[in-house]
C-alpha cells in the first residue's frame, strides 16, 4: 500500500462528525422556518419560506428587546469574569512558578485539592452568604463566584515553568527591574498562549453558565442568554394559544447565543490547543 | 537561585522585596488567594456550618449536630437520585470516553483526510451551552417535529419514546455525551502530541502495525490525560443539574425534582426553603464527588503500578 491514510477510518469519522453536527445543522435549518413549518415541515431540511431574517427580528424585537440585554449581560459577565480570571491565575501560577517562598508548596496543593470540589455544592451557600450582604440580584453575583479557577492556575503554572526561563527573570533583575515590572514587561507575553487557554475556558463557563444565574438573579433584566432562554422555553411548552410565535424565538435565540463561542473558538485555535497540550501532557 | 545572581547590585536596591525576591511570591499569589477563600473557602465553611443546624417550627434554628446528615443517609429520594447518577456515569462516562479516545487516536494517526476538519467538527459542540444542547435535543427527541419522529412516521413505524421513563436516563446521557466528546477529544489529543515520536519509529521497526502500537506505546503513554479525565467526568456527572432541569419541563412525570442530586438540592433550597437540609445535601454531594474523584485516582495509580 502507498498510501498510507485509510478510508475505513475516514469514514468512521464521518459518521462521527455527522452526529456531532446534525444538531446544529437542525438548528441553522429550524432557525429559517416559521412556526407553523417547524410543525409541517421535516426537520433536517428547510421549508419553501425562508424566514430567517423574520425569525431573527422577532427573536431580538420581541418583549421589549430582551434578548438582546440577554445577550449583553451574557458577554459582559463572561468578558469580565474571564478577564479577571485569567489575570489572577496568570499572577498566582507566575507566583507559585518562580517563587520559593515558604508555604509554596503547601499553598498550591490547597488550591489543586480544590479542583475536586464542584462549582454546583458550593451554589447555594454562595447564595445564602450573598444575600446576606446584599449582592443577591446584581451582576457581582455572577461576576465573583466565576473569578476563581484552580484548574485555571494549575494550568498557568506549568506554563509558567516551562515558558519563561529563569535566566531571563535573572538578567532583568540585575539590570534593577522590579519584580512586578519583570512579570508585566517580560513575563506576561511569554505567558500569551497559556493565557488565552485560560481566558477562552473560563469564558465558555461563564458564557454557559445556568446553575448560578438561575439562582443568584430574579430580575429578567439581568439574566444571561441561558437563563432567559430557559424561561421563553418553559413559556412556550407551558402555554398554550399565543405561546406558538415564541418557539422560533427560542429556535433562533439559541443560534444566535452558540455564534460568538464557536467563532473565537475558531479564531482563536492556535492560541487554545497549544495551550490545553502543556496542561494535559503535565497532568 | 537565591544566591547565584550577583550581590553588589542587589545591594544596590533597597526594601524587603529586592532584598528578597522569594518573599514577592507572596505578593503575587495573594490576590487568587483572597478570591479563592472568599469564594470557595468561606461558602464551603458556610455550608458545613449551616449544616449543623435546623430550622423547626418550636424554637426557630436550633444547633443540631450531625442530625441533617443522618437524615440524609436514610432519604430514599436522594440516595435513589446519587444510584441513578452512579447508573448514568457507569454507562456515560466509559462511551464519552471510549469515543473520545478513538477519535483522538484516529486524528493523531496519520491515516485520515481531513484530520483538522474533524478535530474541529467533533470540538464544535463544547462551545454550545448546556442549555442549548438540551433545548435542541429536546426538540430533536420531541415526538411532535422531532425528525425521528418524522422519519419513523414515514416509514410507517413509531420512533422509540426517547422522553419516556425507560429511555429518559439514555436520552440525557446522549446529551451529555455530544457535548463532552470533543473537549475530552482535545485532551487527549494534545496529550498524544507530546509522544516522543521515536517511540513510534521503534515500534514499527519491530512490525507493530497502526492498532498494536495505539493499544501498546500511546494509550499507556497518555495515562496521566485519561486519568484528568475520568476526574473532570466524575465531577461533571454528580453535578448535573441543566439538563434535568431543562427537560422536566418536557417531561415532568418522568423527571421528579430529585432527579439528580443537584436537583434535589436546589429544590430544597428554593421551593422547600430547608436551607440547613440543603447545605447538609450539597456539601454531603461535595464529600462523594471528592471520594469518587480519589477512588479514581487511586485505582488507576495501583493499576499502572502492578
Amino acid at each position: 500500500m502507498t498510501d498510507r491514510r485509510s478510508n475505513t477510518l475516514t469514514l468512521g469519522m464521518i459518521a462521527l462528525f455527522v452526529y456531532f453536527l446534525l444538531p446544529l445543522f437542525w438548528l441553522v435549518v429550524a432557525s429559517t422556518k416559521t412556526t407553523g413549518d417547524l410543525f409541517s415541515s421535516f426537520g433536517l431540511w428547510f421549508s419553501q419560506d425562508f424566514s430567517l431574517l423574520t425569525n431573527i427580528r422577532e427573536t431580538l424585537t420581541y418583549d421589549g428587546s430582551v434578548y438582546a440585554r440577554w445577550m449583553a449581560n451574557t458577554v459582559f459577565y463572561s468578558v469580565v469574569s474571564a478577564g479577571g480570571a485569567a489575570f489572577l491565575c496568570a499572577l498566582g501560577g507566575y507566583g507559585f512558578a518562580k517563587y520559593r517562598f515558604r508555604a509554596n508548596g503547601v499553598l498550591f496543593g490547597l488550591v489543586l485539592g480544590s479542583v475536586m470540589v464542584p462549582t454546583t455544592a458550593l451554589a447555594i451557600p454562595t447564595y445564602l452568604l450573598f444575600s446576606k450582604v446584599g449582592l443577591v440580584n446584581t451582576p457581582w453575583a455572577i461576576i465573583l463566584p466565576s473569578l476563581v479557577s484552580p484548574f485555571g492556575l494549575y494550568l498557568m503554572r506549568i506554563y509558567a515553568a516551562d515558558a519563561i526561563p529563569d535566566g531571563i527573570i535573572e538578567a532583568a533583575r540585575i539590570d534593577g527591574a522590579s519584580e512586578f515590572r519583570i512579570f508585566f514587561q517580560v513575563a506576561l507575553r511569554m505567558l500569551a498562549p497559556g493565557l488565552v487557554t485560560v481566558l477562552l475556558f473560563t469564558l465558555v463557563a461563564t458564557w454557559n453558565n445556568y446553575f448560578l444565574p438561575l439562582i443568584m438573579l430574579n430580575n429578567p433584566d439581568l439574566y444571561p442568554v441561558t437563563v432567559g432562554l430557559a424561561a421563553w422555553s418553559s413559556q412556550s411548552v407551558g402555554g398554550s394559544g399565543s405561546t406558538g410565535a415564541l418557539l422560533s424565538s427560542v429556535v433562533t435565540g439559541s443560534l444566535l447565543s452558540v455564534i460568538p463561542l464557536i467563532a473565537a473558538f475558531l479564531l482563536l485555535q492556535r492560541y487554545w490547543q497549544s495551550g490545553l497540550s502543556t496542561g494535559s501532557v503535565k497532568g | 537561585m537565591k544566591t547565584d545572581s550577583p550581590r553588589p547590585v542587589r545591594r544596590v536596591r533597597r526594601g524587603a522585596s529586592s532584598a528578597n525576591p522569594a518573599a514577592t511570591g507572596y505578593l503575587f499569589v495573594a490576590p487568587f488567594l483572597l478570591v479563592f477563600v472568599a469564594m470557595l473557602v468561606l461558602p464551603l465553611g458556610y455550608a458545613a456550618y449551616l449544616s449543623l443546624f435546623q430550622d423547626r417550627l418550636v424554637g426557630g434554628t436550633v444547633f443540631s449536630g450531625l442530625d441533617n446528615y443522618v437524615t440524609a443517609l436514610q432519604d430514599d429520594r436522594l440516595i435513589e437520585s446519587v444510584l441513578r447518577m452512579a447508573r448514568f456515569f457507569v454507562i456515560q462516562v466509559p462511551t464519552m470516553l471510549a469515543i473520545a479516545l478513538l477519535a483522538a487516536l484516529a486524528i493523531d494517526s496519520g491515516l485520515l483526510r481531513f484530520a483538522k476538519v474533524f478535530r474541529l467538527g467533533i470540538f464544535l459542540p463544547y462551545a454550545v451551552p448546556s442549555v442549548v444542547a438540551t433545548l435542541m435535543w429536546g426538540y430533536l427527541y420531541g415526538p411532535d417535529f422531532g425528525p425521528f419522529a418524522q422519519l419513523a412516521d414515514k416509514v410507517g413505524t413509531a420512533a422509540p419514546a426517547f422522553l419516556s421513563d425507560g429511555w429518559m436516563l439514555g436520552s440525557m446521557a446522549n446529551i451529555v455525551t455530544w457535548e463532552f466528546v470533543g473537549y475530552n477529544m482535545i485532551i487527549l489529543y494534545a496529550a498524544l502530541r507530546a509522544v516522543p515520536h521515536e517511540l513510534y519509529e521503534a515500534a514499527a521497526v519491530d512490525g507493530a502495525g497502526a492498532w498494536r502500537t495505539a493499544w501498546s506505546i500511546k494509550i499507556p503513554a497518555i495515562r496521566p490525560a485519561l486519568v484528568l479525565c475520568l476526574i473532570f467526568s466524575v465531577i461533571g456527572t454528580f453535578q448535573l443539574f441543566a439538563e434535568p432541569n431543562l427537560l422536566q419541563r418536557l417531561a415532568p412525570s418522568v423527571i421528579d425534582s430529585a432527579y439528580t442530586p443537584n436537583l434535589y438540592a436546589y429544590t430544597l433550597a428554593f421551593t422547600g426553603q430547608q436551607v440547613n437540609y440543603a447545605a447538609a445535601v450539597s456539601f454531603l454531594l461535595g464529600l462523594v464527588i471528592v471520594i469518587a474523584s480519589y477512588t479514581v485516582l487511586f485505582v488507576t495509580n495501583r493499576r499502572s503500578r502492578a
